[in-house]
């Protein structure tokens, strides 16, 4: 026997992987595309429900920047959401400003709330529970203050007025147009590229980092608030243009609709189905939560026998939602992505 | 003060201080709404009628705080759980034509099971153990409860009413017996609780467990299940105070979410796991409530309260009479 040096069999030389970046933006153009007929080939009652979809989507991306990917736990989303859509309706309808011009307004004025309550809330180290509690309390008070308004109409909030016709530029098109559909897809499209981007840039690794550790991150040198401000009004931002889109596709908005608390549910509950943390979780998400909704919908408006006592109730949907909710958290607390991930590697 | 350590706390020279400084307070809010509404019976009226609703809000906070300070647990489903108990107070009384207080004898027993049920099945073990999951599963399960209640019962407001109600003469205000009743309850059940804690085996072992959990598993407490059983008391109040406050609201499935947001308050303002401090911050946030609605008309009383609670969430976030941890 001949001694031999024990080396490693060859590997085949492969090519360099894509970077993550790159590879999930191709994901995304892919599913992108995918959907674009989706409007011309559904019943015109399931394009609403894409429509819905869409719009949870991009609650939930937002969602995901500031409490996944920054893991600062927000119970108070509404408050942007409402920001994008009250700014952009008030615009609108006070001014005749077109809705495109109003969302961008929203965004700005959620980003900048955001940052002045984020500032307040990491200045004097609001974590965990308090730090949930305190979102949570600032979206009620901007639920109670526009409910007081006369300035937004009080309880009644905004009705947006309708013009002759189609227009890009109006926002408004037939109830069963496929634009609806097109115009969110590119919105949400865009969210969720922004997240990747900033996921995986220099501001989000910092992001990350100060999730996972924040004295450490902050003893290398990391500037931690001016990154955590990014990454909240980022995430502000991102919510305002699902309100702005919101209450340009039903026309109409309110306190509760905008600020209620169930808002705020809305915007976690696709999330934490998908995965907290991961680029496709709220994507995932927001595709059973929006169908879920429609079932139960359907199942209200014509309950089979035995349920016949459901009909023209309310309540159903989140009471499925809620259950699937639990059992998520008990069964696969990474959601549904981060479950799967998790075995892959394995 | 009851707060959930091992070792008594006295008061304090800056507890003292504090105090002094609230009462000051609480006096200059009152004579800026004498000079604002000019009218001493108005706001006598509405001092005593936020004292009173502030012992109710108190008894609420009661078992929310409880929880906290033990389990660390923002149990988000307390509201609902309150909705569950006012529904079930509301059955009793309409199916059997008892006096409403003694729907107690049955809402106490079954929220107490029901919230052993819930942490057992829900919140300890796997999955139950991180904070945002336990925000989660809170969330999730009160949601579950209003919206049950909503799918069953409907949205149309229910009430209960108390034979024989009476207006009760106070200096010149007037008060609903029920009201009174609620806050003499409140008083009782927070004596209740601090004589629990304090001078039974129990609620030492529950001190000893929220002050250092590790050490009392070391001493041969069994901490899960005193969990369980913490989180079953924290609940059972909740169906105390269910049947103390029915007489005085309209009973709907979701009138658990705007107690939860006044017992978060109280909560955070009185320190959380502060069993007294919870009935001292009811009371102010009642009288806040009330006061908001003299200085600003029209708007919603529970704005004064975010005021309050983002201050002391800000300033104070140990609460009132907490110690900085």
């Amino acid at each position: 026997m001949t001694a031999t040096i024990e080396r490693p069999a060859e590997k085949p030389v492969k090519a360099p992987p894509l970077h993550p970046r790159r590879r999930q933006l191709a994901v995304l153009a892919v599913l992108v595309l995918l959907a674009i007929p989706l409007p011309l080939v559904l019943p015109p009652a399931l394009g609403a429900v894409a429509v819905r979809i869409l719009i949870f989507l991009l609650m939930a991306v937002g969602w995901n920047i500031m409490s996944g990917f920054g893991g600062m736990f927000s119970f108070g989303h509404a408050a942007y959401f409402g920001l994008g859509a009250y700014t952009s309706a008030y615009l609108l309808v006070e001014h005749g400003v077109s809705p495109w011009i109003g969302m961008l307004a929203g965004m700005g004025v959620a980003a900048a709330v955001a940052v002045v309550i984020g500032y307040f809330s990491f200045r004097y180290r609001l974590q965990g529970a308090y730090f949930a509690l305190a979102t949570f309390a600032f979206a009620e008070a901007l639920r109670l203050i526009a409910t007081s308004s006369d300035f937004v109409n009080r309880a009644v909030g905004f009705q947006v007025p309708l013009i002759q016709g189609e227009s890009l530029w109006q926002l408004q098109f037939a109830a069963d147009s496929p634009a609806y559909f097109w115009v969110a897809l590119v919105l949400a499209g865009l969210a969720v590229a922004v997240s990747i981007v900033f996921l995986h840039s220099r501001a989000g690794k910092y992001v990350t980092a100060i999730r996972d550790d924040e004295l450490a991150a902050a003893s290398l040198g990391t500037p931690v608030m001016r990154h955590k401000l990014l990454t909240v009004a980022l995430s502000a931002a991102i919510t305002a243009v699902a309100g702005a889109y919101y209450t340009q596709y039903y026309l109409f908005v309110n306190p509760d609709l905008a600020f209620g608390a169930s808002v705020s549910i809305q915007a976690i509950v696709p999330v934490v189905i998908g995965g907290i943390g991961t680029v496709w979780g709220p994507v995932v998400g927001s595709v059973i939560m929006g169908s879920l909704s429609d079932v139960t919908a359907t199942l209200l408006r014509t309950p089979p026998e035995f349920l016949g006592f459901l009909q023209g109730r309310s309540g159903l949907d989140v009471v499925l939602y809620a259950i699937l909710l639990i059992l998520i958290v008990r069964l696969l607390p990474k959601g549904i992505v981060g479950t799967l991930k998790e075995r892959w590697r394995r | 003060m009851t707060t959930l350590s091992p070792q008594r706390k006295r008061l304090d020279a800056g507890m003292l201080k504090r105090g002094g400084v609230l009462a000051a307070l609480v006096v200059l809010a009152i004579a800026l709404a004498l000079l604002q509404s000019g009218s001493a019976l108005v706001v006598w009226q509405s001092v005593v009628t936020g004292i009173l609703t502030g012992g109710l809000y108190g008894l609420i906070a009661m078992g929310l705080t409880l929880i906290f300070g033990v389990l660390d647990i923002v149990n988000f489903a307390h509201g609902a759980l309150l909705a569950v108990a006012m529904f079930l107070a509301f059955g009793v009384v309409q199916t059997t034509g008892l006096h409403p207080y003694l729907a107690l004898v049955a809402s106490v027993p079954v929220l107490f099971l029901i919230g052993a049920a819930v942490h057992r099945g829900l919140l300890s073990g796997s999955g139950g153990g991180s904070l945002e999951n336990q925000l989660l599963i809170t969330l999730g399960l009160s949601l579950l409860l209003e919206n049950g209640l909503l799918l069953f019962f409907g949205a149309e407001p229910r009430s209960v009413k108390l034979p024989g109600e009476i207006q009760i003469p106070l200096f010149g205000a007037v008060v609903a017996g029920s009201r009174l009743y609620a806050f003499a309850g409140a008083i009782l059940l927070g004596a209740l609780l601090y004589w629990l804690l304090r001078r039974t085996r129990l609620g030492t072992a529950i001190r000893a467990v929220a002050a250092n959990g590790p050490g009392a598993e070391l001493v041969g407490i069994n901490v899960r299940r005193l969990h369980t059983l913490t989180f079953a008391i924290g609940t059972a109040c909740a169906g105390a105070a269910a049947v103390l406050a029915a007489p005085l609201i309209s009973i709907t499935p979701t009138l658990g979410a705007q107690f939860n947001i006044t017992a978060f308050v109280v909560v955070v303002l009185g320190g959380m796991g502060n069993v007294v401090g919870a009935l001292v911050g009811g009371l102010l946030i009642g009288l806040v409530e009330q006061l908001t609605t003299i200085f600003l008309n029209g708007q919603s009383s529970l704005l004064g309260v975010f005021v309050v609670f983002v201050l002391v969430l800000f300033l104070r976030p140990q609460g009132l009479f907490g110690r900085r941890a």
